[in-house]
């Protein structure tokens, strides 16, 4: 089987500071990837490499195409880059402020996407937009609602919403419970788990949330000083940690 | 007079302006960006639009200036007198006897024709300004075609109103590639733009854009299947020239709440009543 995606060599400098070097690993079909570590260890920075919204110093994401098959991403045309962002790939940021427009209805939100692939009827986007709204757990009757009059876990349940809405085959998740309290954190991850079971998709996903990984994601790397230092089947790096930082961050998550 | 170079505008100004019209002209539709003089008048008061007729006026020229559709307007009137001084060319209310119309917020009814040129002053040159405050993007957006966000913005009004309720400034796509806001011209004028035998040109000074419809340029209003264009306006006739096809201003005529509606053209009722033509509360001229 072809790998969604196959990471390669992937490394971001800030100047002469390094935002994370020499990571590469595949992801397949209908699998999630946890990222691990501690603050400033590199995920974010990893991630935007990967979704296109920073450009890499060296390295590849080659993404499987739906058109021409695996593509390096990195040297592809700006335009195709962004096609690809607003169909087959989707971005939960953390603050649902950086992944929803502020000013346009709940509706609108999750029709954007449909829009800007080309649909033009009104009442087929307002139809797909109420599907999603319940498929997030968020009434019919706030369809016409801004975020602002929502909690922010409704909010961040829309933007999953607004991003999952156009079938995309791969999605990028910054930290998705961070900020949230953590009986919404739960009930999040819970609706999360059961999108990703049941539409078969495939994530990436970062947190430093140790349950976040243990419940979604199949595998698991672990960064530290922008390196990744260990990787594997994510019950097995949990249960049996081999590098000493992951042994010290497991161990401290079981102290609390 | 001899205090101002012709058109108030010096040499060297007027070129670069001129070459930002050709280039809008090349582009139909693209915003050029053009370096905004000031000009003896504030902005608000069409200083975009008074920019590009000064750059287009010869002294074979001949003006008519309109706000609202009115010749006689504070805004027309000053800006008007400012080219008779200026540039002394002649000027006129008679749209059929203007070369060059510079006008804010509408179309003449009059059929325009070929030779002519209509200078609109433009506000907010951006239509995707309302949802996407970022220049670089939008800038990009256009680059791209990525006009899914003017859809979300006719989404919302839907979803608000029942219906599409922008009724000014209404968004177009200009030969099937550039996304342009009209100006502040009610959607009535809309079909006006598509295939138009004149040049239209637009000016923002305050935004620093000139852009441009060649004649004959195809220009579609954006819509929906389902909630298509409708260029609307009040269900009347006008009550002094009895026209049912033009674009009327509702207005108050005592402290009654009596009520009138007239073409907001003034030139086009007043060339209506000479011809014969009375409405409800009109008498024959
Ligand atoms: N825009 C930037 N300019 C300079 N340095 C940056 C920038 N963004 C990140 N860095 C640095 O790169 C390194 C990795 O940062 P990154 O944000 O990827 O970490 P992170 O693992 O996402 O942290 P957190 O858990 O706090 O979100 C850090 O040393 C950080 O200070
Ligand atoms: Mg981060």
């Amino acid at each position: 089987m072809t790998p969604l995606l196959q990471v390669r060599g992937i490394e971001k400098r800030y100047g002469a500071r390094i935002g994370c070097t020499g990571v590469s690993f595949d992801l397949y079909p209908g699998e999630v990837m946890g990222i691990v570590g501690e603050s400033g260890s590199g995920k974010s920075t990893l991630l935007s490499c990967l979704a296109g919204h920073l450009a890499p110093d060296q390295g590849q994401v080659i993404f499987d195409t739906r058109a021409k098959g695996p593509v390096d991403t990195v040297t592809m045309a700006e335009p195709e880059r962004r096609m690809l962002a607003r169909t087959d790939w989707a971005f939960v940021h953390q603050n649902p402020r950086d992944g929803l427009r502020m000013g346009v209805s709940a509706g609108g939100n999750v029709g954007e996407r449909l829009m800007a692939v080309g649909a033009r009827n009104y009442g087929q986007i307002r139809s797909s937009a109420e599907d999603w709204l319940g498929r997030v757990e968020i009434a019919a009757d706030r369809i016409d609602d801004r975020p602002a009059a929502f909690s922010g876990g409704m909010q961040q349940r829309l933007q999953i919403a607004r991003n999952l809405v156009t079938g995309p085959r791969l999605v990028f998740m910054d930290e998705p419970t961070g900020g949230l309290d953590v009986s919404v954190q739960a009930r999040l991850l819970d609706l999360l788990r059961g999108l990703v079971r049941r539409l078969g998709l495939s994530a990436v996903i970062v947190t430093h949330d140790l349950a976040v990984v243990r419940l979604l994601a199949d595998r698991l790397m672990v960064m530290k000083g922008g390196l990744v230092v260990e990787t594997g089947l994510t019950d097995q790096v949990l249960d049996d940690p081999q590098h000493a930082y992951t042994q010290l961050l497991v161990s401290s998550v079981l102290q609390v | 007079m001899s205090d101002y170079n012709f058109a108030y505008l010096d040499e060297e100004t007027k070129r670069m302006i001129r070459r930002a019209i050709l280039k809008g002209v090349a582009i139909p539709g693209y915003q050029v960006p053009f370096a905004s003089r000031e000009m003896p008048m504030p902005y608000g008061w069409g200083t975009g639009g008074v920019q590009v007729t000064a750059a287009c006026l010869t002294p074979e020229d001949v003006l008519k200036v309109i706000d609202q559709g009115a010749d006689d307007t504070t805004n027309a009137v000053s800006i008007r007198k400012f080219f008779q001084l200026t540039a002394g060319v002649e000027v006129t209310e008679a749209t059929a006897g203007a070369s060059l119309i510079q006008t804010r917020h509408r179309i003449p009814e009059a059929a325009l024709t070929e030779g002519q040129i209509v200078v609109f002053q433009v506000p907010i040159p951006e239509p995707l300004r309302f949802l996407e405050p970022r220049e670089t993007e939008t800038r990009k957006m256009h680059e791209l075609e990525e006009y899914g966000l003017m859809h979300v913005k006719l989404y919302e009004d839907i979803a608000r109103h029942g219906q599409i309720a922008t009724a000014y400034a209404y968004p177009v796509k200009v030969e099937g590639r550039y996304v342009m806001d009209p100006s502040p011209i009610p959607k009535f004028d809309n079909p006006k733009l598509d295939g138009s035998p004149a040049l239209m040109l637009f000016g923002a000074g305050r935004e620093q854009r000139i852009y441009a419809l060649p004649p004959y340029t195809k220009v579609v209003s954006l819509d929906f299947e389902d909630h298509p264009f409708e260029p609307s306006k009040a269900d009347h006739d006008c009550d002094l020239c009895g026209a049912s096809d033009t674009y009327l201003d509702e207005v108050i005529v005592d402290d009654q709440g009596g009520r009138m509606f007239v073409c907001s053209d003034t030139d086009h009722c007043r060339c209506r009543r000479e011809a014969g033509h009375v409405g409800r509360l009109g008498v024959a001229a």
